[in-house]
């Protein structure tokens, strides 16, 4: 199966989704969560409410901005500045008085600081993984156009699912938040524990072919453990699609993340780690 | 001889499996007509004491209740009493959860570059608003004196009657000081009042000599000494079986009349019962139809292979969930999530091996060397390939508290079970699909 000969494929379609996140991201930025920005969350189930305005007047009686407003079966929920523990109870009281029955299902309040933190945070987790996932594939492969091309694809990954939340937050509300840095840290490892069993073959076949040029030993490699790849990761997108259609509302964004980047992962390591190790290889072999 | 210690393996694995599924069942099963009881495996290993059968725990987002942080206001206190005037803010903070009965709360300090947090976890509250109240409030130190009361009277006594308010409150205690006794060594713990507080106490003493004078925190009450002389000069001694522990908690409580540092709530996240345990069934859900098409898609492919595999993943499966009791592994939804993510990961294993076998049988071996090759051949990768899960696992779960990463509950229950499931899933994947291969097909195959 000569799948190398696709490369300018992989080319096209990966250049064509980092554009695409680099112009979502310019165009549309990010719609941060209040974990990042600080804010107040309601979901509120109001059984007798008929009229939203209602509920609507009660934030702005209070002179409290309301920045999103959904409703779905009578829960709505509304996210606004994040507010003190008095003007909470105040809030209750006059819902309870709009609607006998209500029922506060969630209420989260953050402040401002701990966004920032949780960003700060966010960085260093992100940097000392790429750190540590760079030393493992070091030692683990000391050749250097390996250990380039995983951390490059690993990039590559972690980038697309970025671009694909700016995409997602324009379009449909997704929204980066505490889990979405999880989701991401993730990918980072899915990544390269995909590309690290491709690379493994590689490395066994070139032991026993030594006099075969990269190209092919890539080509007989990818053949050989592409099934594999594939297999595995359609068990864990069915575990992950099961959770996204039926896991309800709170984690469906988690679960799609996670979803981006294991299939980002499987595609990249053989279109993406792969041709950046061909390359490297025929750069050095000019020398 | 070799194939005597598999099976010897195999009745093992058999064997866990067994307990494993027991420990899962339903404390209560009432099945036609009779009702069963799941018995109980509590044991004791040397100072261990293991306790498979305590039911799942699940953290806030499932079980409901709130999590609150706190701003710590350390200006007021001196940089040398800080760590101490912290640790009482902790204990006091403590001591009116569990006024309010929370039997799983958690007080926690963190210290963000020159800020301080305190963060309270209070799982399965329904009345938050009351608990942030009580946790926010202004304590009250009161010593009253209790008076004797006829036998027949006791029945019917109500607070007022037993506790007679001395008048000496919280705002005349200088401080109280855990110091051990100079004659017996003792632990004691030492009251100094100020002016007005010494007046009022010399009085109290003479009213209750020989009597007993109650101190009351929140109108608990937390010691009851007996006056045994009249004490003129507002200092005091209370005596009785402390150690150097309980002293120094019972001085930090006296001390917390009024909290040491004031505290401001700056988050919190409140979650109904209601929607946790929707969350729960909905994830449980989600779990079940993901293995569904699993063990369809792992069948379909490999066949008998397959089969032996979701064999092992449910073996996977029941063993997790027992090592979560045991541990125990407070369960939050991205915990689940990350539960039901390495169902998909721990077949992966399991695929790596059955290609590498087809391609030995494809090379011409015969089944059981491919089977045995396709194993050692295939370690190599599971084990690098996991590596990387495990070290990005690490990061997430941040086991040394490492200030400028991340300790909020909701990662580390989800890096919690990814952790655990790459290791289990490794040891079903590998030992117990090999086990039962050997097993069960070595002989029907040669």
């Amino acid at each position: 199966m000569n799948i190398m000969k696709f490369r300018p494929l992989f080319f096209l379609v990966s250049s064509f989704m980092l554009l695409v996140s680099v112009f979502s991201i310019i165009k549309w930025n990010f719609s941060f969560s209040e974990d990042f920005t600080g804010g107040s969350t309601y979901e509120l189930k109001l059984p007798n409410t008929k009229d939203d305005s209602v509920i609507k007047k009660i934030f702005s009686d209070n002179k409290l901005n309301i920045r999103s407003f959904q409703k779905s079966n009578n829960i709505y929920t509304i996210k606004f500045v994040d507010i003190t523990q008095d003007q909470k109870l105040k809030l209750d009281e006059l819902f309870k008085k709009a609607d006998k029955d209500s029922e506060i299902l969630q209420f989260t309040s953050v402040g401002p600081s701990l966004g920032q933190e949780l960003i700060r945070k966010t960085i260093y987790a992100v940097i000392l993984s790429s750190i540590s996932l760079l030393l493992f594939i070091g030692i683990k492969f000391s050749d250097f156009s390996f250990g380039g091309g995983a951390v490059l694809a690993m990039f590559h990954d972690s980038f697309i699912l970025i671009g694909a939340f700016s995409l997602f937050g324009h379009f449909f509300g997704a929204q980066l938040d505490a889990l979405f840095v999880t989701a991401l840290l993730t990918t980072l490892s899915a990544s390269v524990h995909d590309t690290v069993v491709t690379f493994d073959r590689i490395r066994e076949l070139k032991r026993k072919h030594a006099s075969l040029p990269w190209v092919e030993l890539a080509n007989q490699a990818v053949s050989e453990v592409i099934v594999r790849s594939i297999n595995n990761s359609m068990t864990i997108i069915f575990m992950l699609l099961a959770l996204v259609i039926l896991g309800g509302s709170t984690t469906r964004w988690f679960a799609t993340a996670l979803l981006v980047g294991v299939i980002c992962g499987t595609y990249s390591s053989t279109g993406v780690a792969i041709p950046l190790v061909l390359l490297f290889k025929r750069k050095n072999s000019l020398k | 001889m070799n194939h005597k210690k598999n099976l010897n393996l195999f009745y093992t694995l058999l064997g866990l499996t067994f307990v494993c599924t027991i420990l899962n069942l339903p404390v209560k099963l009432s099945l036609f007509n009779r009702t069963f009881y799941r018995p109980d495996f509590n044991f004791k290993l040397g100072s261990l004491n293991i306790k498979p059968n305590t039911d799942l725990r699940y953290g806030l987002d499932l079980a409901g209740g709130a999590s609150l942080i706190y701003n710590v206001d350390t200006s007021t206190a001196k940089s040398s009493d800080l760590s101490s005037a912290l640790e009482s803010l902790k204990l006091n903070i403590e001591r009116r959860i569990n006024l309010f009965g929370v039997s799983e709360s958690n007080v926690q300090l963190s210290k963000q570059g020159n800020d301080h947090r305190l963060i309270v976890e209070l799982p399965g509250v329904s009345n938050i608003d009351d608990a942030i109240k009580l946790i926010g409030q202004t304590a009250s130190l009161k010593f009253m004196g209790i008076a004797n009361l006829p036998p027949e009277a006791t029945a019917t006594a109500t607070f007022n009657d037993v506790f007679k308010d001395t008048g000496l409150n919280g705002s005349h205690l200088v401080k109280a000081l855990p110091v051990p006794n100079p004659n017996t060594g003792a632990m004691e713990v030492s009251l100094e009042f100020n002016e007005a507080g010494a007046k009022l106490f010399e009085k109290a003493t003479k009213e209750y000599l020989n009597k007993r004078i109650a101190i009351l925190l929140d109108d608990q009450v937390i010691t009851s000494p007996t006056v045994s002389s009249v004490i003129p000069d507002g200092m005091a001694v209370i005596n009785g079986s402390f150690d150097t522990k309980s002293a120094k908690s019972l001085s930090a409580q006296l001390n917390a009349g009024a909290l040491p540092l004031s505290i401001k709530l700056m988050s919190q996240s409140q979650v109904g019962a209601s929607l946790g345990k929707d969350s729960i069934d909905k994830g449980v859900r989600a779990g079940l139809v993901g293995l569904g098409l699993v063990a369809l898609f792992m069948i379909g492919n490999y066949g008998y292979l397959g089969f032996i595999s979701v064999v092992s993943l449910l073996i996977y499966g029941l063993l997790t969930l027992t090592i979560y009791r045991i541990i125990p592994v407070t369960l939050t939804f991205p915990g689940l999530v990350g539960f039901i993510l390495s169902i998909g990961m721990a077949v992966d294993s399991n695929i790596l091996i059955f290609e590498r076998m087809k391609e030995e049988l494809r090379a011409g071996k015969p089944w059981n060397l491919a089977m045995e090759l396709g194993f050692g051949k295939a370690w190599d990768s599971i084990k690098d390939a996991n590596t990387c899960t495990i070290i990005t696992g690490l990061i997430l779960f941040n086991p040394f508290n490492w200030q400028f990463l991340n300790s909020s509950g909701m990662l580390r229950g989800f890096a919690v079970t990814l952790l655990l499931g790459i290791v289990i899933g490794i040891f079903t994947g590998v030992v117990v699909t090999r086990n039962l291969l050997r097993v069960l097909a070595s002989r029907k195959k040669i």
